[in-house]
């Protein structure tokens, strides 16, 4: 698209030289938000992940952390106000309509702004996935505030209770961290499985705040015809895959993926690449891992032929056990890596099949 | 029918690399080319145009070699093209991107209406995906992002029918003119520009704008005193504290190192073994 300068140059334009003291009337925005995405009576994985996030964050400012819930009026919808709160909330916005049952862009940005307007959160947070960031960037120009996309890490400054969003930039090769000046609420979207999802405490109890919902479906210019689902079946599911071999660069040529595709059958295992293996067309894009892909929180990673640019590193760090095959004693993978084999990955990935089929048959032996 | 293509000028990301000591950009002989995303919106415009006729407008905010990028886009097929450049946007974030280009398709607007707005789905060097949004809003226009698929264009009606990448599924949308969409990868492969399409590309008279020019008043909304958000820090990521484990044997053999690997994932991270469930039948999928 065609914004300038969406990252600022490094370094020359410090934001302590701006003014970052809050006007009166903003001062009033209280409290943490998280837009729970409801479709088709599930709500999106992230949605959770967020409240865990919430939480801490309303933690460190002392306020409440609300759920906002939209959606057609079903019993389902109601129930995931109380999973909400099970999972950190202290309370539910909800605002049901029969207009609200898919989600179109102009309703829903009209019925968020006008929730933003009357209860004033001074943070809210959304997923970063077609939806949230369809809906996030309508909403955050309509209240004319500042909103930082796909977020890695969130935190409150304890000088001035801001948010400090951190994302990649510079095509992943750093990071920066971006706060908003005198604007509220200060919003920002964050990719699926970058952070934890919570622990749900089914004791928790809050308040449903039911927001009552004026829409007429004849003054909603874009009508949904239809919905196609996805052949699930056909698409790799790496952000909830268990484990994950990936290959990049270093793979060298496409066939070698037959040795990452061997291992992964072995191990039940989806199969990731990292973006210089998208680019070479070598794997389809809905299977790359890092900052423009997906991210993961496997079990175990193996990364085979990858260097672990920063790119990559940003979408797949958070995993429990790491592995890095690469030639290269000096890549950065192996800065961040649980275990290591320094060598060539060709030679390394049948043998490590054939090593994981051992073990399997041993421990089909020992049952 | 009056087609305006959003387009930017970004840094080849592909290309850019770190200064190892300073952790700084090196920016030196980075190549700046059309944002790869863009020229799948651009391509989606050119095929509509040739299917129903009509005019293309593209439009590029940025500094003044940015000209590079719309010269581009004459010569794959655009008709007019229009940079909006000025020392008063430098620094903009999203917001006041936004802000900027809608003035100026409004005064687009008001010489030749616009039905279509096209964008890529983001830029690769921003990655936010938040300029497109903005725009719709700001102009009040239908807004349609990750379309993977125009399926139908009825002038006379002023209704488009689309796909819409959604999370699960496709949606299929339709909706009145005028429309901001912002197009998938993928969504079409790019025509190629001959020698003569670019030589004349090269004699077009590219129109310049300045704020005065998409009569842009307000100061205020634009460039880095119009931008909500600002940087306060970069840095590289922080070291993990963390150096792998080199698996080593006195053979160095793979068959070696692999068995000595397993031997100790198993041992220590139990939780791993368990997760280990092969697939009963192969995969079949496609990578």
């Amino acid at each position: 698209m065609t914004s300038t300068e969406t990252q600022k140059a490094p370094a020359s334009r410090p934001a302590g030289r701006r003014v970052q003291k809050l006007d009166e009337r903003l001062a009033g925005y209280k409290g943490v938000w998280v837009f729970v995405e409801y479709e088709r009576g599930h709500v999106h994985p992230v949605s959770w992940e967020l409240l865990g996030e919430g939480r801490k964050l309303a933690d460190a400012l002392k306020v409440e952390l609300a759920a906002v819930l939209l959606g057609p009026p079903d019993s389902a919808i109601r129930a995931f106000c109380d999973q909400a709160i099970h999972y950190g909330a202290d309370l539910c916005y909800l605002a049901c309509h029969p207009a609200l049952k898919d989600y179109r862009n102009a309703p829903y940005t009209a019925i968020l702004t006008e929730l933003v307007n009357r209860y004033c959160p001074e943070i809210l947070l959304l997923g970063a996935t077609t939806l949230g960031r369809d809906l996030a960037g309508s909403v955050a120009t309509t209240l004319k505030t500042g909103l930082t996309a796909d977020c890695t890490g969130l935190a409150i400054d304890p000088e001035n209770r801001g948010l400090a969003a951190t994302r990649p930039t510079f095509g992943g090769s750093l990071l920066c961290t971006i706060v908003t000046l005198n604007y509220r609420p200060q919003m920002a979207t964050i990719r699926p499985r970058v952070m934890v999802t919570p622990q749900a405490d089914p004791a928790r109890t809050g308040r449903v705040i039911d927001h009552p919902v004026t829409l007429v479906e004849e003054s909603i210019v874009t009508k949904v015809l239809q919905f196609i689902p996805d052949d699930h079946v056909a698409e790799a599911n790496l952000p909830f895959a268990d484990i994950i071999v990936s290959g990049g660069r270093g793979m060298k040529r496409q066939e070698n993926f037959r040795l990452i595709q061997d291992l992964a059958r072995v191990l039940g295992a989806e199969v990731g690449a990292s973006r210089p293996v998208i680019q070479a067309g070598w794997v389809g894009a809905d299977r790359q891992v890092g900052q423009s892909g997906k991210t993961v929180r496997p079990r175990l990673y193996i990364a085979a032929g990858i260097s672990g640019a920063v790119q990559h590193r940003v979408g797949m760090d958070k995993s429990d056990v790491i592995i890095a095959i690469n030639e290269d004693a000096n890549a950065p993978i192996f800065d961040f890596a649980h275990y290591g084999i320094v060598g060539n990955a060709m030679t390394i990935l049948p043998a490590l099949t054939q090593a994981f089929t051992e073990h399997l048959q041993a421990r089909k032996q020992a049952c | 029918m009056h087609i305006l293509v959003c387009i930017k000028q970004v840094p080849d990301s592909a290309q850019i690399r770190v200064h190892p000591v300073t952790n700084t950009i090196m920016r030196q002989g980075v190549p700046a080319i059309v944002n790869p995303y863009d020229l799948y919106a651009l391509e989606e415009a050119l095929r509509l145009k040739d299917r129903y006729r009509g005019r293309i407008t593209a439009l590029c905010m940025g500094p003044p070699q940015a000209e590079a990028a719309l010269r581009k886009a004459l010569a794959f097929g655009a008709d007019e093209a229009i940079l909006l450049t000025d020392r008063a946007f430098a620094g903009a974030d999203t917001l006041a991107t936004s802000y900027a280009l809608s003035a100026a398709i409004r005064q687009v607007h008001q010489s030749l209406p616009v039905d279509l707005v096209f964008a890529g789905k983001q830029t690769i060097d921003g990655d936010t995906a938040q300029v497109g949004p903005g725009i719709a809003t700001r102009l009040d226009m239908q807004l349609l992002t990750y379309v993977s698929k125009i399926v139908s264009l009825d002038l006379s009606a002023r209704e488009i029918v689309v796909h819409r990448r959604s999370e699960g599924g496709v949606q299929v949308l339709k909706t009145r003119l005028p429309a901001l969409i912002t197009v998938l990868e993928g969504i079409n492969d790019m025509r190629f520009a001959s020698l003569t399409d670019v030589f004349r590309a090269e004699r077009h008279k590219l129109t310049t704008w300045s704020k005065d020019d998409a009569h842009i008043e307000d100061v205020t909304k634009i460039g880095l005193k119009g931008s909500p958000t600002a940087v306060s820090k970069v840095f590289a990521p922080t070291s993990t504290n963390r150096r792998a484990e080199i698996i080593e044997t006195q053979s160095g053999q793979p068959v070696d190192l692999a068995a000595t690997l397993v031997a100790k994932i198993v041992s220590r991270h139990p939780d791993v073994a368990l997760a280990i469930n092969p697939s009963p039948v192969p995969d079949e999928r496609p990578l």
